[in-house]
């Protein structure tokens, strides 16, 4: 983890003893505390852990969707809201969650509309991203028309129509057959990395965080708090190559054993 | 069944049709078969009017052939020189459908209002909602006279008030109910996710109303209207009658009901145009549907 | 449950608030009326005070329940006959295609037609002195909705419960009693739900329309004409208080029925 030496708003992400819990009718639950985390400009980083270890509440918290109870968030060096406001991130969630009555393209030029874009720009724009996500031919195509690993190339066009410097994303492959999942993750590094976004990527599933990071955070539930901090360090260029080198299966098993807290054996070595 | 496209429509109303076609055979099959004095349930002999019954005479007087019915349509009104039936009919229902629409816009608008302030405030729906839903156990023709009276007073204090007016007030009582509750659901039922999206744009409340929860609305928001009409409709025939109002065609259906010994055939006209009314209502408002298509995508047909 | 309002983290409103809320407006909604009726003395006549409607009902409760007896039986009568006849016909239109192409426009224009205009023309043929005219419209008002959601009902199994009652070699009999029945009853219970105001609401109005004398919907016209205000309010309670039995019991039905569906 950098220490302070780095300039606070080229910061993607600083959290700094953070805690949420929730009242519920019979008691309060826990789902986040003393989570610590940086997350650098173009920095590319998820969050992995069982259900319950507060990954997806993390994300809600740096996208203003819920407030921390305890602890400081800072978005670009903002405060989480200010953030939010300034648009500063694009977010996609698990289920792509287009607007049935809009095309391809009225979907991702919806943040566009919103905050008032011209149409000129507002059309050269979402052609430039149906391009980028490889969807031109679909752009007049209404969400119902398109397959599920469509639809969430249509949701990450969306989340990034306005630039942002900061890509949340919580399971979105989660959702999908392996193979749409194996390719979309090709896609995903290709603009993250064209763009220079940095990503913070909620995930279940361990090689695909290995395959997309640049660090893995491992949390744990009960209560729901960061473990260890992975390093991958698999280079910034992710080709399919990269799925067969015994450094990415490496990797792999430093993260599994993360989860798991211990030693994990491995076949061929018995 | 609901097939969409022309060419289900067609189909509808082929079956339609044939459907119509089977009522007037069995009408005139009971006709033709069916005992003359009917069938009495629990009747005592020798004494007349007693029992139950629950099939009527299938005499001429009672039950007239369809043929009279439409025979009688194109006779005059009230014999002489006066306009065929059907002209009078049609003039009657027409003023029960201009009365109507002004209830349906009041009807719609109020139910409009209600909805969007109950999904604002959570309060507003749960102290509100209950009596929307207890409202419409209060019978319609409790409040009939009262708005007349009301309207009445305003008339002579000098706003000119007429009479129809208090009609369409009274049923837009009947209109507002389905509105208020189909607004309300539709406007409640974009995902969670949805919600989420454009809060995650910090869009304020009436951005999210116009690009998300009305377009969202829309397909709880058309049968709820269609229904505002049908209702807006019988609103009306029924405060004609407990008010008294001339001119439309509640008060001809009571009226020719009444002169039904003599004249056996002629209540069935303004019957028939009370079906009509209520079918131009609804189609009319589902007029309004055509050209929404895009906000109907995965609509399930209610 | 959607986000309410844009504040996030403000705590939800507690429960007893969904019961003191509609109190609350009731109360509200009471103290205007006393308040525009017998401190401003601002309304017409023809709307007279909540208490003044109390004392009539009180007093002359012996004819007004004989009245409620008469329209709560015509609404019962109504409810039953319409609901079995919906029933009978939901199944048949469900197992015969053409049956229910020829029903469904029918159902669809009854749904958008003012049934009680046949009021009038029923009473002729059936005597002045029938009730029948009055059961028929109620019969008619309840019918449609419970055809409606039976129809609907009947056609809900999941198509994996289809595939299990097949893959065990279910006769169509077993199927339809296990499977199609268990599923289509809290449709039903929906159905008869929204039937019930409906034919109270109904068999009310269809005594304007003429018939015997009896009846709350005639006693609230006679006694409006001749100007007993109050008194004929008192029946107007009356005819709530059946509205609102009806209404309770159908959904404690539907309820009960509903348990153990899943969403």
């Amino acid at each position: 983890m950098s220490p302070e030496t780095t300039a606070p708003d080229s910061l993607a992400v600083q959290a700094r003893g953070i805690g949420k819990v929730f009242p519920t009718a019979s008691a309060d639950v826990t789902a986040l505390t003393d989570v610590d985390l940086e997350v650098a400009a173009g920095e590319f980083v998820s969050l992995i852990g069982p259900s319950g270890c507060g990954k997806s509440t993390l994300l809600r918290l740096i996208a203003d969707l819920d407030v921390a109870t305890t602890g400081e968030l800072q978005i670009f060096g903002k405060p989480a809201q200010q953030a939010r406001v300034d648009q500063d991130y694009g977010i996609a969630f698990q289920q792509a969650g287009l607007l049935p009555w809009r095309t391809v393209a009225g979907n991702i030029a919806l943040p566009l509309e919103l905050h008032g874009t011209v149409k000129s720009s507002r059309d050269a724009r979402v052609r430039e991203l149906a391009d980028l996500v490889g969807l031109s031919d679909f752009i007049d195509r209404y969400p119902d028309q398109l397959s599920g690993g469509m639809q969430q190339r249509v949701a990450i066009a969306r989340a990034l129509a306005a630039r942002p410097r900061l890509l949340l994303m919580d399971e979105p492959f989660g959702a999908l057959d392996e193979m749409t999942r194996e390719y979309l993750q090709s896609e995903l590094t290709r603009i993250a990395a064209e763009t220079g976004a940095a990503v913070v990527f909620v995930t279940h599933s361990i090689p695909e965080a290995v395959f997309l990071s640049d660090r893995v955070v491992v949390m744990s539930p009960r209560p729901g708090r960061i473990t260890e901090i992975v390093p991958i360090g698999l280079g910034s260029t992710r080709g399919e190559g990269l799925r067969e080198s015994p450094a990415y299966f490496e990797r792999v098993t430093a993260v599994r054993e993360a989860l798991h807290g211990a030693k994990v054996e491995r076949a061929n070595e018995r | 069944m609901n097939r969409t496209g022309m060419r289900g429509r067609v189909e509808g109303l082929g079956w339609g049709i044939l459907g119509v076609l089977a009522i007037v055979l069995l009408w005139e099959g009971y006709k033709f078969l069916g005992p003359a004095d009917g069938v009495t349930i629990g009747a005592v002999e020798g004494q007349t009017g007693s029992g139950f019954m629950i099939l009527p005479r299938t005499h001429d007087r009672a039950m007239p052939h369809v043929w009279d019915m439409l025979a009688r349509l194109v006779a005059p009104t009230s014999g002489g020189d006066t306009p065929p039936l059907i002209a009078t009919v049609a003039i009657a229902a027409l003023t029960t459908l201009g009365i109507a629409a002004v209830g349906w816009v009041l009807g719609v608008a109020v139910g409009g209002a209600l909805a969007l302030v109950m999904q604002r405030w959570q309060l507003l729906e749960w102290g509100l909602l209950p009596w929307i839903v207890v409202s419409q156990t209060v019978p319609l023709i409790a409040f009939a006279p009262v708005i007349n009276a009301i309207g009445n007073q305003i008339d002579r204090g000098g706003t000119s008030w007429p009479q129809w007016l208090s009609v369409a007030v009274i049923a837009s009582y009947l209109a507002f109910f389905p509105v208020a509750i189909g607004a309300l659901r539709g406007l409640e039922a974009p995902d969670r996710i949805h919600v989420d999206l454009m809060r995650t744009y910090a869009v304020g409340y009436w951005s999210t109303l116009r690009h998300l929860r009305l377009p969202a609305a829309v397909p709880h928001l058309l049968p709820a209207l269609r229904l505002a009409a049908a209702n807006a409709v019988l609103g009306v025939v029924v405060a004609e009658v407990s008010i008294g109002m001339r001119g439309g065609i509640g008060r001809m259906l009571i009226q020719l009901a009444g002169q039904a010994s003599s004249d056996p055939a002629a209540p069935w006209g303004p019957i028939f145009g009370s079906v009509a009314l209520g079918l131009i209502a609804a189609g009319s408002v589902a007029l309004i549907g055509v050209g929404l298509h895009r906000y109907r995508r995965g609509e399930a047909t209610a | 449950m959607s986000l309410r309002g844009t504040t996030i983290g403000a705590r939800p409103l507690p429960g007893w608030v969904r019961i003191a809320a509609p109190i609350g407006v009731g109360i509200l909604g009471l103290a205007a009326w006393i308040l525009y009726v017998d401190v401003a003395a601002a309304a017409p006549r023809m709307l007279p005070s909540p208490v003044a409607i109390v004392q009539e009902f009180v007093l002359h409760a012996d004819i007004i329940t004989e009245a409620m007896v008469v329209t709560a039986t015509n609404a019962l009568i109504g409810l039953v006959v319409g609901s079995i006849v919906a029933i009978a016909l939901a199944a048949l239109a469900a197992a015969i295609r053409p049956f229910d192409g020829m029903l469904a426009p029918i159902v669809a224009a009854l749904a958008v037609i003012p049934i009680v205009a046949i009021t009038p023309v029923l009473n002729t043929m059936f005597g002045a002195s029938s009730q029948f005219g009055r059961q028929a419209v109620a019969g008619l008002a309840a019918f449609i909705p419970v055809f409606v959601n039976v129809l609907r009902g009947l056609r809900q199994s999941r198509p994996v419960h289809r595939d299990l009652f097949r893959a065990s070699a279910a006769t169509p009999g077993q199927t339809f009693r296990l499977l199609t029945l268990p599923t289509a009853l809290p449709y039903l219970m929906t159905g008869l739900r929204i039937a019930s105001s409906l034919a109270v609401i109904a068999a009310l109005v269809a005594e304007y329309f003429g018939g015997p004398a009896d009846g709350i919907g005639t006693a609230i016209a006679t006694y409006a004409k001749s100007g007993r205000a109050a008194l004929a309010w008192a029946f107007v309670l009356g005819g709530i208080i059946i509205g609102l039995v009806f209404f309770l019991v159908t959904s404690l039905l539907e309820r009960l029925a509903t348990r153990r569906m899943p969403v």
